[in-house]
C-alpha cells in the first residue's frame, strides 16, 4: 500500500480531538511542583494546576504547548503516567533558547499549558499483541506513558519489548526506572549506547542491533518507535526485515508547532497536520515521506 | 566433536553450506573460554582465528592515549566476531575483549584461507558470508558516526 503526501492522508490513528467546552488557544496556568535532573541536558517538571479544580485526563503520546512567559511556546510530549490525572509531567531535553529558558523553572514558578493535543500511540488497537517499544534518545519520553499503560493491564498483551539506544551511557533517561523494568518478569528491557568507556558493562552499537536480541512473533506485534527521524527509519527497516509488516509500525513526528490545532499550517506536511492528524503515524503511511529530502 | 557440528551446523552464519565444506569447518573447530576482563586479542597482532559466540560478551575496543579504551560495539550470543584473517595483512584492527564469561567456538583462519585458496567455491561461500556481516557492521557503523542523539539531528 504506498502511500504518498500527495494523496488522501488517512492516519488510522487520530481520532482523540481537543474537548470542545475549552479554547484551545487559551493556556492555562500551572505552577512547577519540582525539577529533576536527569541528565546532563535533560529535566523532568512536575506541574500542578494553579486552580485546584482542573484534572488533566491524556492519553500516551499526547502533547501540550508548554508558554514559558518572555520566552515563547513549545510542544512536550507528556511523560508521565496516564492514571495520574492531578499533575502532569514532561522530560525535555535542552536544545535552543525555550527549552533552555526552561532549566532556570523552579519549584512555584508559573507556566502556560494548552493542551492535551495529538492522537495517541495504539495502545487499545496492540491489545492481544505482542508490543515492541524501540526508543532513541529523548524518544522514550513520550513512550514512557506507554510503558505505565501497557504495565497497569499487563494480562491484555503478549509479550512486552522495550528496546532503548542513546549516547553515552550518562545520556540514559530515567535510569532507576529502567533497572526497576528490568527486574520484571513478564517486560523484555534492552539497552544500547553508541559509545563508552571501559567501566559500561552494557551494550554497545545503534539501537537497531537490539532488533534481533528480542524475542517476539512479527506478525502478531505492533511496534512503537519514537527517537530521531534517521534512528526511526532505520528502526523501521529493521523490524521489517525481521517481519514486521510496515501497517503494525508506528512513529512520532516532530515539527515546529505554532497553533497545535490545525489552523497555521506550520506543521503541515503536505495534506497532512502534524499537530491534529499526528504526531503518531503509521510508518506505511509516512515511510515515503521520511526518505524526501525536499519537503 | 559432535556437539561443535551440530552446533555450527545450526547456526545462521552457516547455513546452507555444503555439508562437505561443514565437515572441513568443523575440522577447524575448538571451544573456547575467556573469563571476564580478558583479552581475546589485541589491534596489530595476528590475525589467524575468528569466533562463533556462545554465550557471555565480547566488547570491541580501540585504545586511544587521550581518551582511554573506547568501546565501539559489542558482541553477544550467535554473533562471528573477526574477519581480519581473511584480508592482508591479516591483523587485528581493534582489541576485543570479554566483558563477561565468555564462551566461543574458535575457528582456525590460518587453516582456512589456505582452504580458501585451494577451492574457490569455499572461498565464494565463507566471502559471501562474511560480507554480510560487515554489510550490517558498516550499516551501524555509519548510523553512528550520524550521532543521531546529538543536537544537530
Ligand atoms: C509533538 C512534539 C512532541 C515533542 N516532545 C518533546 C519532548 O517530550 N521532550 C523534548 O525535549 N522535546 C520534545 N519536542 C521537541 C521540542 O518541541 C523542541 O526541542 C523545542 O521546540 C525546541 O525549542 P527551542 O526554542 O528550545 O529550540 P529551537 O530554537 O527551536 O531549536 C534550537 C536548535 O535545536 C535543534 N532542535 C530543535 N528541536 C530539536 C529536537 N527535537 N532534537 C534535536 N534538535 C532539535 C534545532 O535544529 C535548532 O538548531 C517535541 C516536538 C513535537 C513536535
Ligand atoms: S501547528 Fe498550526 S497547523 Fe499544526
Amino acid at each position: 500500500m504506498a502511500h504518498t503526501l500527495d494523496n488522501e492522508f488517512i492516519n488510522p490513528n487520530s481520532q482523540i480531538k481537543s474537548p470542545p467546552d475549552k479554547d484551545p488557544m487559551l493556556p492555562c496556568l500551572f505552577s512547577v511542583e519540582q525539577v529533576k535532573k536527569e541528565t546532563h541536558d535533560t529535566f523532568t517538571f512536575y506541574l500542578s494546576p494553579c486552580e485546584n479544580k482542573i484534572s488533566f485526563p491524556f492519553q500516551p503520546g499526547q502533547f501540550n504547548m508548554l508558554y514559558i512567559f518572555g520566552n515563547g511556546e513549545v510542544p512536550i510530549s507528556i511523560s508521565g503516567n496516564p492514571s495520574d490525572e492531578d499533575r502532569l509531567v514532561h522530560t525535555v531535553r535542552l536544545v535552543g533558547p525555550v527549552t533552555r529558558a526552561m532549566k532556570n523553572l523552579k519549584r512555584g514558578d508559573v507556566l502556560g499549558v494548552r493542551g492535551p493535543f495529538g492522537n495517541s500511540w495504539p495502545v487499545y488497537e496492540a491489545i492481544g499483541n505482542d508490543v515492541i517499544v524501540v526508543a532513541g534518545g529523548i524518544g522514550l519520553a513520550p513512550l514512557r506513558p506507554v510503558l505505565y499503560k501497557l504495565l497497569s493491564q499487563r494480562d491484555k498483551y503478549g509479550k512486552i519489548v522495550l528496546l532503548y539506544g542513546t549516547r553515552t551511557p550518562e545520556d540514559i533517561l530515567f535510569k532507576r526506572e529502567l533497572e526497576q523494568l528490568r527486574s520484571r518478569f513478564d517486560l523484555e528491557v534492552h539497552v544500547t549506547v553508541d559509545r563508552a568507556q571501559q567501566s559500561w558493562k552494557g551494550n554497545v552499537g545503534v539501537v537497531t542491533r537490539l532488533i534481533h536480541k528480542a524475542t517476539f512473533d512479527p506478525l502478531n506485534s505492533i511496534a512503537v518507535v519514537c527517537g530521531p527521524e534517521v534512528m526511526m527509519r532505520f528502526t523501521a527497516l529493521e523490524l521489517e526485515k525481521h517481519g514486521v509488516p510496515s501497517d503494525r509500525i508506528y512513529i512520532s513526528m516532530e515539527r515546529n508547532m505554532k497553533c497545535a490545532i490545525g489552523f497555521c499550517g506550520h506543521c503541515q506536511l503536505g495534506q497532512t497536520f502534524i499537530c491534529k492528524d499526528g504526531p503518531v503515524f503509521r510508518y506505511d503511511f509516512m515511510h515515503t515521506y521520511l526518505t524526501k529530502r525536499e519537503i | 566433536m559432535e556437539n561443535l557440528e551440530k552446533i555450527l551446523a545450526e547456526h545462521p552464519f552457516l547455513q546452507g553450506l555444503e555439508s562437505h565444506y561443514l565437515d572441513l569447518i568443523v575440522g577447524c573447530a575448538s571451544n573456547v573460554k575467556f573469563d571476564a576482563g580478558q583479552f581475546i586479542f589485541h589491534e596489530g597482532e595476528e590475525a589467524n582465528q575468528f569466533y562463533v559466540i556462545r554465550n557471555g560478551k565480547v566488547a570491541l575496543e580501540i585504545f586511544s592515549p587521550e581518551r582511554g579504551a573506547i568501546e565501539i560495539d559489542t558482541l553477544e550470543e550467535g554473533d562471528v566476531l573477526g574477519w581480519s584473517w581473511l584480508i592482508p595483512p591479516y591483523h587485528w584492527r581493534f582489541d576485543a575483549r570479554a566483558v563477561e564469561l565468555t564462551r566461543a567456538i574458535a575457528l582456525d583462519g590460518k587453516c582456512l584461507r589456505n582452504k580458501c585458496e585451494e577451492d574457490h567455491d569455499l572461498g565464494y561461500q565463507l566471502l559471501k558470508r562474511f560480507a554480510h556481516i560487515i554489510e550490517q557492521r558498516l550499516q551501524s557503523t555509519r548510523l553512528q558516526l550520524l550521532d543521531v542523539y546529538g543536537t544537530h539531528s
